[in-house]
């Protein structure tokens, strides 16, 4: 692979004053790069912002919610043959000139999939409300002894996946707060997961889609999925990936 | 033992149950494989109301000995039990399924744009072979 495709999956829901951005952001950071936008049925102009910013735009519908929309980016670069997905917010909290932290294990062969943590390292300065850090804290430690490795940012949506990561998520990936189960699907299909710490900015514009009140649901939901999940065979065996 | 009139009245109520999901299906406003299990419901509970000694027999079975007809109660509670249980898996599966085809709707048609801007630029670019240029 001496030169890989690589592809960028930015889902975006209302985001019609920050995609435009992050796009052009991403193809600054590195031209090689093709970038996807998942317009989640947004409704606004965020399709199209991010279509003259020069992304490919897949439309949904309707609105799917994160994992639906992120999956719909993993089908895209299956369906296309990329060789390397990265995938960032479309509110712009992932910068792209931290990519290669993400990138280079994936092409020296030492990871399948690499996440971004804000917390992996002692200097982490994310902000975030309490509930939200006291269900990610809770998710990081039940995530760390199910994988049987440490994960300290198990809700990242910062991540950089090669060809099986790519086909995996493209077959199955959870719903509404993805990224928890999607952890644990990754390490169940014996893919190599890695850690590397990033930062992240605060959001551009735009909430957070998850607020406070809806957290506990997600946490029981998280909770149920995870431990049923468990006892769940395998979606794709393992050599076919 | 069952009141008579209890056992009549449950089984009229049964009877226009099963009338009505029979109804139902042949107006094509209830498919077959969704009715089956009201239908279902409905002999069960018809079976149980007339034939009052073996309602009887079974309350006695499950303990229940001082007002056999609440197996009544207890066996059509079950039956909606299992039929709302049935349609939750229903829901989650066309969901599934609505997800699945939205996601291959905007995969297409992010396809076919792609592929009109690629013929539309293959036409600006120098005559299509086989085609004459006004």
């Amino acid at each position: 692979m001496s030169d890989p495709r690589r592809i960028a999956i930015v889902p975006a829901y209302r985001e019609e004053r920050a995609i435009a951005g992050v796009v052009a952001e991403i193809r600054a950071f590195d031209p090689g790069l093709d970038v996807v936008v998942v317009d989640d049925g947004s409704g606004d102009g965020t399709a199209a912002a991010a279509r003259s910013a020069g992304a490919a735009v897949v439309r949904l519908p309707f609105n799917l919610g994160i994992g639906g929309a992120v999956q719909t980016g993993f089908k895209y670069a299956l369906a296309h043959g990329y060789d390397l997905a990265v995938r960032l917010d479309g509110d712009g909290q992932h910068d792209p000139t931290e990519l290669p932290k993400l990138i280079e294990p994936v092409l020296a062969g030492s990871a399948d999939i690499v996440v971004g943590s804000r917390f992996a390292q002692a200097d982490a300065d994310y902000r975030a409300p309490l509930a939200r850090r006291l269900g990610i804290g809770l998710f990081a430690r039940i995530v760390s002894l199910l994988v049987g490795q440490r994960v300290t940012d198990t809700t990242s949506g910062f991540q950089a996946l090669n060809r099986k990561g790519i086909a995996l998520f493209a077959a199955d990936y959870p719903h509404d707060y993805p990224e928890v189960e999607a952890t644990v699907m990754v390490v169940r299909h014996e893919l190599r997961l890695l850690e590397v710490p990033v930062r992240m900015r605060e959001r551009e514009h735009g909430r957070s889609s998850i607020t406070a009140v809806r957290s506990l649901y997600y946490v029981v939901k998280v909770l149920l999925a995870l431990f049923v999940g468990l006892f769940r065979r395998r979606v794709v065996p393992v050599d076919q990936l | 033992m069952t009141p008579v009139r209890v056992s009549i009245a449950a089984s009229i109520a049964s009877i226009l149950l099963i009338l009505i999901v029979l109804e139902l299906i042949r107006s094509r406003r209830l498919r077959e494989r969704y009715a089956l299990l009201w239908l279902a419901t409905g002999v069960v509970l018809l079976v149980l109301s007339a034939w009052r000694g073996g309602l009887d027999t079974i309350a006695g079975w499950v303990g229940v000995t001082g007002y056999p007809p609440a197996v009544l109660f207890a066996v059509a509670t079950l039956f909606i039990l299992v039929v709302l249980l049935h349609y939750s898996t229903v829901l989650s599966r066309l969901s599934d399924q609505n997800a699945i085809l939205a996601q291959r709707l905007a995969l297409l048609e992010e396809q076919v744009r792609d592929q009109e801007a690629a013929a539309a630029a293959g036409e600006r670019g120098g005559a299509p072979a086989g085609r004459p240029t006004a």
